[in-house]
């Protein structure tokens, strides 16, 4: 007998109850299985996402020195290494006692992190959003993909790709190579921008913003002129955090916590985040490897929040760079200034956060302080640090406590998906119930689940991807876990 | 350069942190040290969009990467442009990018796909199992001389291993590559 419904030894004894099980998640990235437990009338009785999340990074870097883990944190994930080697070295630099960073190191450090930012939002926009809103959620899956986007919509597929080359170029010339980056070091950065790197990226900052607005207009046109049909869609309302600047405006790099709930009244607010196990607490569930964190002073129950580009977007006051902060009060108005709680939301607060990191991109290149020579500080040492980066996905956590040996004794990682778990599943729920009930299972109504959880960009396992691994599984089990159907697709 | 005067590009990917998973940056590092003439090497986690435009520099390219239940101790076949089954993610396959480059592009680029038998992928560790290793080393040695000698169709015709179903992006049909 398979038992598909795992931690469900409660739910296994209702023999009236049929489960689907959607494994993996398509287009989104890592391992994941979506299973949908239905009732004796076919309809929705629980749907739940999955993480095969890999465990034991925090153990493989136990025992290694301090210095080293801005680079092997990379490791971690091939989606944003840049996100984990700079919430790792900002944790270090506690560590290090470099309290306030040269104006070259930070400055350079955040140009990497903008470039993160915005060949991340890119990508996920122009090739995995794209085919779900320009061919539809229900629309033949041999066309709603990249290649299908790339042979209709040609331009916008070889936007999507140079948006990325650039953003990958910023990093390079930032981390010193695209990957394995060393740029950041505990204390500093370990390069300075020459003028030479600074003028080839100039070159193509006024394509690069005009594209940006584009995939900004694409993406506001798209939410308001379907704004009925996408509100309820896989939508609830939710406590939102995220990093925010001392006077309010979003900052992407550094910050304070701030948390508010649904209505917008504030938490927390400007907690210093080297304390952020004071106020945030993680839950573990028995059918889920992936942990449910939650604000300590609300409980798992209802202190569970959003991270990442909506988020950000309802807990900043205002936008430093103009054509975010014109297009954030747009976005704004279409909730009357209160928190957006709509998920399909996530792909306009994302096209708004691409052209803030772009305009940012553009401010910094202009700025002589990253062709400085002071690059590296330091003080008094410590025995732990906690460093904070708002991931594209969200906010991104790492604690680390070192011996007096230098190497490290322990390691806690929140990783932005993790941070999003509970309103993934929320997600998950809501359209399984809403579209789902009573239907037959298509491929179209299965990519409604999914484009539900695409709309949050996890990166769900930060996994292997060696080839062979990743078939597309629908399985059908009824409540004594025998397989009633099953469906393959690779 | 080789006596076909080719450009080749070769693009290793897979992470060095999950064992044998590491095995196409691996390659790419033994390959790069070999300093072969008009051999451009790349490295990376794994493949993206971004790889289609590398491609329309070069006459040849070669993929490399890990692969979990092919031929020991490798297999190398030529690639066409294919979409395999909507799996497609911030991760795509080595058949996408050769799409992607051909669709939006226009590269032509002779495509070839290396998968070196791996064993140990679920842990962390920059570490190769002993098995990979060994594949390893046949597989550079195979490479090494191939670049030199420019006969990839004949090494593809030679080498290929298990065919995986993909969708010939001008039919839709699923065939075999």
């Amino acid at each position: 007998m398979i038992e598909a419904w795992p931690g469900g030894l409660k739910l296994s004894t209702d023999k009236n109850l049929k489960r689907i099980i959607i494994e993996p998640v398509t287009r989104v990235e890592g391992h994941g299985k979506v299973s949908i437990l239905l009732d004796e009338k076919n309809k929705v009785k629980q749907a739940r996402l999955h993480i095969v999340e890999f465990r034991g990074f925090e153990r493989f870097i136990q025992g290694r020195p301090y210095w080293e883990v801005p680079v092997l944190v990379q490791r971690l994930c091939g989606i944003c290494p840049v996100s984990h080697h700079l919430a790792a070295a900002k944790a270090m630099d506690v560590i290090v006692g470099a309290d306030k960073l040269t104006p070259t190191a930070e400055k350079m450090r955040r140009l990497m992190h903008y470039g993160q930012m915005f060949q991340s939002h890119a990508l996920h926009f122009f090739h995995l959003c794209s085919p779900d809103i320009l061919f539809g959620f229900e629309s033949d899956p041999a066309i709603r993909n990249i290649i299908g986007v790339a042979r209709k919509y040609p331009a916008l597929a070889v936007q999507g790709v140079m948006m990325r080359k650039y953003g990958q170029e910023i990093i390079k010339v930032t981390a010193g190579k695209k990957i394995h980056g060393t740029g950041a070091i505990p204390g500093g950065i370990n390069k300075n921008l020459s003028v030479a790197e600074r003028d080839t990226l100039m070159k193509d900052v006024k394509q690069m913003m005009d594209w940006s607005l584009g995939a900004l207009k694409i993406a506001k046109d798209y939410t308001v002129e379907n704004l009925k049909t996408l509100a309820p869609f896989g939508s609830f309302d939710s406590n939102h955090l995220s990093l925010i600047r001392k006077d309010g405006a979003m900052d992407l790099y550094h910050g304070n916590l701030r948390a508010i709930d649904a209505q917008g009244d504030k938490i927390f607010d400007h907690v210093d985040y080297q304390k952020y196990y004071e106020y945030i607490a993680e839950e573990v569930r028995s059918w889920s490897y992936m942990k449910f964190p939650f604000i300590k002073q609300l409980g798992p129950e209802n202190g569970w929040y959003r991270v990442g580009p909506l988020a950000r977007l309802n807990t900043a006051d205002f936008i430093d760079t103009p054509e975010a902060e014109k297009a954030r009060k747009e976005f704004m108005a279409v909730t009357n200034n209160k928190p957006n709680n709509l998920t399909m939301a996530y792909h306009w607060a994302r096209m708004i956060e691409l052209v803030h990191s772009m305009e940012k991109i553009k401010e910094l290149l202009h700025d002589k302080d990253l062709q400085g020579r002071d690059l590296v500080t330091k003080g008094k040492r410590r025995d732990e640090g906690v460093g904070l980066i708002e991931a594209p996905r969200g906010t991104l956590f790492h604690h680390y406590k070192v011996n007096k040996n230098d190497q490290i004794e322990m390691a806690n990682l929140i990783v932005s998906t993790t941070n999003n778990n509970e309103p993934m599943n929320r997600a998950v729920q809501k359209v399984a119930e809403d579209k789902l009930s009573g239907h037959k299972i298509t491929e179209g109504l299965l990519n409604n689940i999914e484009v539900a959880i695409r709309a949050y960009d996890p990166c769900l396992s930060c996994a292997t991807h060696a080839m062979g691994r990743m078939p597309l599984v629908v399985e059908l089990f009824d409540a004594r876990g025998i397989i009633l159907d099953k469906k393959e697709k690779r | 350069m080789n006596p076909k005067g080719q450009r080749i590009l070769l693009i290793g990917y897979g992470n060095p942190g999950r064992l044998d998973d590491g095995l196409g940056p691996a390659l790419a590092a033994c390959i790069e040290g070999l300093a072969i003439p008009a051999v451009s090497v790349e490295s990376d986690y794994q493949l993206s969009v971004e790889h289609a435009h590398d491609l329309t520099n070069y006459d040849v390219v070669i993929f490399a990467d890990a692969d979990l239940g092919g031929n020991e101790p490798f297999y190398f076949r030529r690639l066409i442009p294919s979409v395999s089954s909507g799996l497609g993610s911030h991760e795509v396959s080595p058949g996408e990018v050769v799409s992607l480059a051909l669709t939006l592009f226009g590269a032509t680029t002779q495509s070839y796909l290396l998968g070196i038998r791996g064993y140990e992928f679920n842990d962390f560790g920059e570490r190769l199992s002993d098995m990979a290793r060994k594949n390893l080393g046949a597989a550079v040695d195979f490479l090494s001389t191939l670049i030199q000698n420019g006969n990839f169709d004949e090494a593809a015709k030679e080498y290929t291993g298990d065919e995986e179903p993909c969708i010939d992006i001008c039919t839709d049909k699923i065939i075999l590559n």
